[in-house]
């Protein structure tokens, strides 16, 4: 028995001569938020329609709170709550409706459904167009419709392909509060292109690029492996002549030290080195020692977006 | 058990009250008790033959359902799968079966309450005379029984693709060939070449000879067989395809 709620294991699938997953190992426990994040066309929504059981894998296994996805799917679909890409959903149906039906699909009795559909309401903010066509609602309250629904039998196991697209800052700002808020008692994928959502929600993200998984970490992990490309930043007031780089040179023990022009006539000491942090502490006091004006001084972290890029960009030159 | 038959009540009942949350159902009723009563009145000459029986109103169903059973039929598996929502129903707690049986439910039911709708039509003729209730009765089954065989013919084949036209247009020519298959534009075709266990097969699988023995009053064994095993084979055949095609 694990306590893993999904743990999946070496998941193909390809589409005649197309492998769109390559062997990609993935667990996730209650109360993780992984972020799913890669290129469009990286294989993101066919490992989460393998995941839900819409797709059979070619190869691999997936188990569902320990429950083999195979051979009791009908057991292990329980446990998934599922918004698929694009949130689709019985457009002529109405709001209540459709809730219901996926609700009595689910299982659920006539006492526990109501009760559902009024948190749902509530909490997801659906009451006003509680009784309107689902096709007459904006692509916001498309959505949110398809994240109740997949929320309405409170599943241990949510799946959101692409929860945020197409919404406005708000209510991806709403939207990512939500998936907070419910993510303490759950495991959650959900898979996006927008990193900042990533740094937002997750607690691990895995990223996969042409079928492949290429890291899988928390977000904080992966900025520190990449650290040692960062770069220390200390802007000065004083003109920097070639004599003073070279004592700035000799001074800092670092691999690497530049100077750059900036547009207020101003300059910029880039410090970093390949084996380690460069320390803002040392350096700063021995620019101290040559009497320059410091008026800023930082790290130019790297982002999730860059190393995003960087990986990705990496697997796609191989 | 009675989890798996609510399971198919609810995919049932969600279909059938979609043919009415649009007009569709209105204008299905509307067309069809306009269709079956014309033909018989005018085209059947239901009152030059002065006689007290329905056999001109029914001679015209074969015609009339090869139209409109695909009508109602095609959008079952087409939109699903056009709108994505085949994600949403196969990763529900259910199996492919439960959800093929009951869409074509919903589909039969449906044509059920248009069936029963043209009653008038029976009172009419009991009204004016003696018909014989029990053949009126039993053509009635037939007719119902033979309207469940295009359905499922029209769902499994809308299984194959995400248009509904195409699903209308494919499921009414397949629908005319087994409507033709007894008669001789069909099985000479197939005469020339095949041999003669073949030739019979085909011919005995023909809606229209099967439903004529209906309608003079014959209800024997084999006609319901032959309508229940076409339903059954098409829904077999029907979730085998929502398998194959789901991802497509």
């Amino acid at each position: 028995m694990s306590d893993k709620l999904i743990n999946a294991t070496n998941l193909k699938k390809s589409f005649d001569q197309f492998i769109a997953v390559d062997n990609i190992d993935l667990s996730v426990s209650r109360g993780e938020v992984v972020g799913f994040l890669g290129p469009n066309g990286a294989g993101k929504s066919t490992t989460m329609k393998m995941l839900t059981g819409f797709l059979e894998p070619d190869n691999g296994q997936i188990f569902i709170n320990n429950i083999n996805l195979k051979s009791d799917p009908l057991k292990a679909k329980e446990y998934i709550g599922y918004l698929p890409e694009g949130a689709p959903s019985y457009t002529d149906m109405i709001v209540s409706d459709f809730l219901s039906f996926i609700g009595k699909m689910r299982g659920l009795n006539d006492n526990t459904l109501s009760n559902r559909l009024e948190e749902m309401a509530d909490q997801i903010n659906l009451k006003e167009m509680w009784n309107r066509p689902i096709e007459t609602l904006s692509k916001g309250f498309k959505r949110r419709v398809g994240i109740a629904q997949a929320l309405i039998h409170d599943p241990d196991i949510l799946i959101l392909d692409e929860p945020t697209d197409g919404l406005d800052p708000n209510q991806k700002h709403e939207m990512r509060n939500l998936i907070k808020r419910i993510s303490t008692n759950k495991a959650i994928v959900i898979s996006t292109h927008i990193l900042e959502e990533v740094e937002a929600v997750c607690s691990r993200a895995v990223i996969i690029a042409n079928g492949k998984l290429l890291a899988n970490d928390t977000p904080k992990n992966l900025e520190n492996k990449f650290l040692n490309k960062n770069t220390l930043s200390i802007e000065v007031s004083n003109k920097i002549n070639n004599d003073i780089f070279k004592d700035i040179k000799s001074l800092i023990k670092y691999d690497d030290v530049k100077i750059q022009k900036t547009d207020m006539s101003t300059h910029t000491i880039l410090v970093s080195d390949n084996k380690k942090v460069p320390n803002l502490n040392t350096v700063l006091k021995q620019i101290n020692k040559l009497k320059l004006d410091v008026i800023e001084a930082n790290f130019q972290r790297v982002s999730l977006e860059e190393i995003f890029r960087t990986i990705t960009s990496d697997n796609n030159s191989k | 058990m009675n989890n798996y038959l609510s399971k198919t009540n609810i995919i049932l009942d969600r279909e059938l009250k979609g043919y009415f949350r649009t007009p569709l159902a209105s204008i299905f009723l509307l067309v069809f008790l306009a269709l079956s009563s014309g033909m018989t009145f005018f085209l059947g000459r239901f009152f030059e033959r002065d006689q007290a029986d329905l056999t001109t109103f029914f001679s015209w169903h074969p015609w009339l359902f090869l139209v409109l059973m695909p009508a109602i039929g095609m959008r079952l598996w087409a939109e699903e799968r056009r709108s994505g929502t085949i994600e949403l129903l196969i990763t529900l707690p259910v199996t492919n079966t439960q959800l093929v049986v009951g869409k074509f439910l919903a589909s039969w039911i449906f044509t059920l309450i248009a069936l029963i709708l043209t009653m008038p039509i029976w009172i009419t003729v009991n009204y004016l005379g003696e018909p014989d209730n029990h053949v009126i009765l039993i053509s009635y089954f037939g007719s119902w029984l033979m309207a469940g065989a295009f359905l499922a013919l029209t769902s499994c084949l809308s299984a194959l693709t995400k248009n509904q036209v195409i699903a209308f247009i494919i499921s009414s020519i397949s629908g005319f060939v087994l409507l033709m298959a007894g008669f001789n534009l069909v099985l000479s075709a197939v005469r020339s070449w095949s041999p003669n266990w073949i030739t019979e097969t085909i011919s005995s699988m023909s809606f229209l000879s099967h439903f004529s023995r209906i309608q003079m009053g014959v209800f024997d064994l084999s006609t319901l067989v032959f309508f229940v095993s076409m339903i059954i084979l098409c829904l077999w055949i029907n979730v085998q395809l929502v398998q194959i095609k789901k991802a497509d």
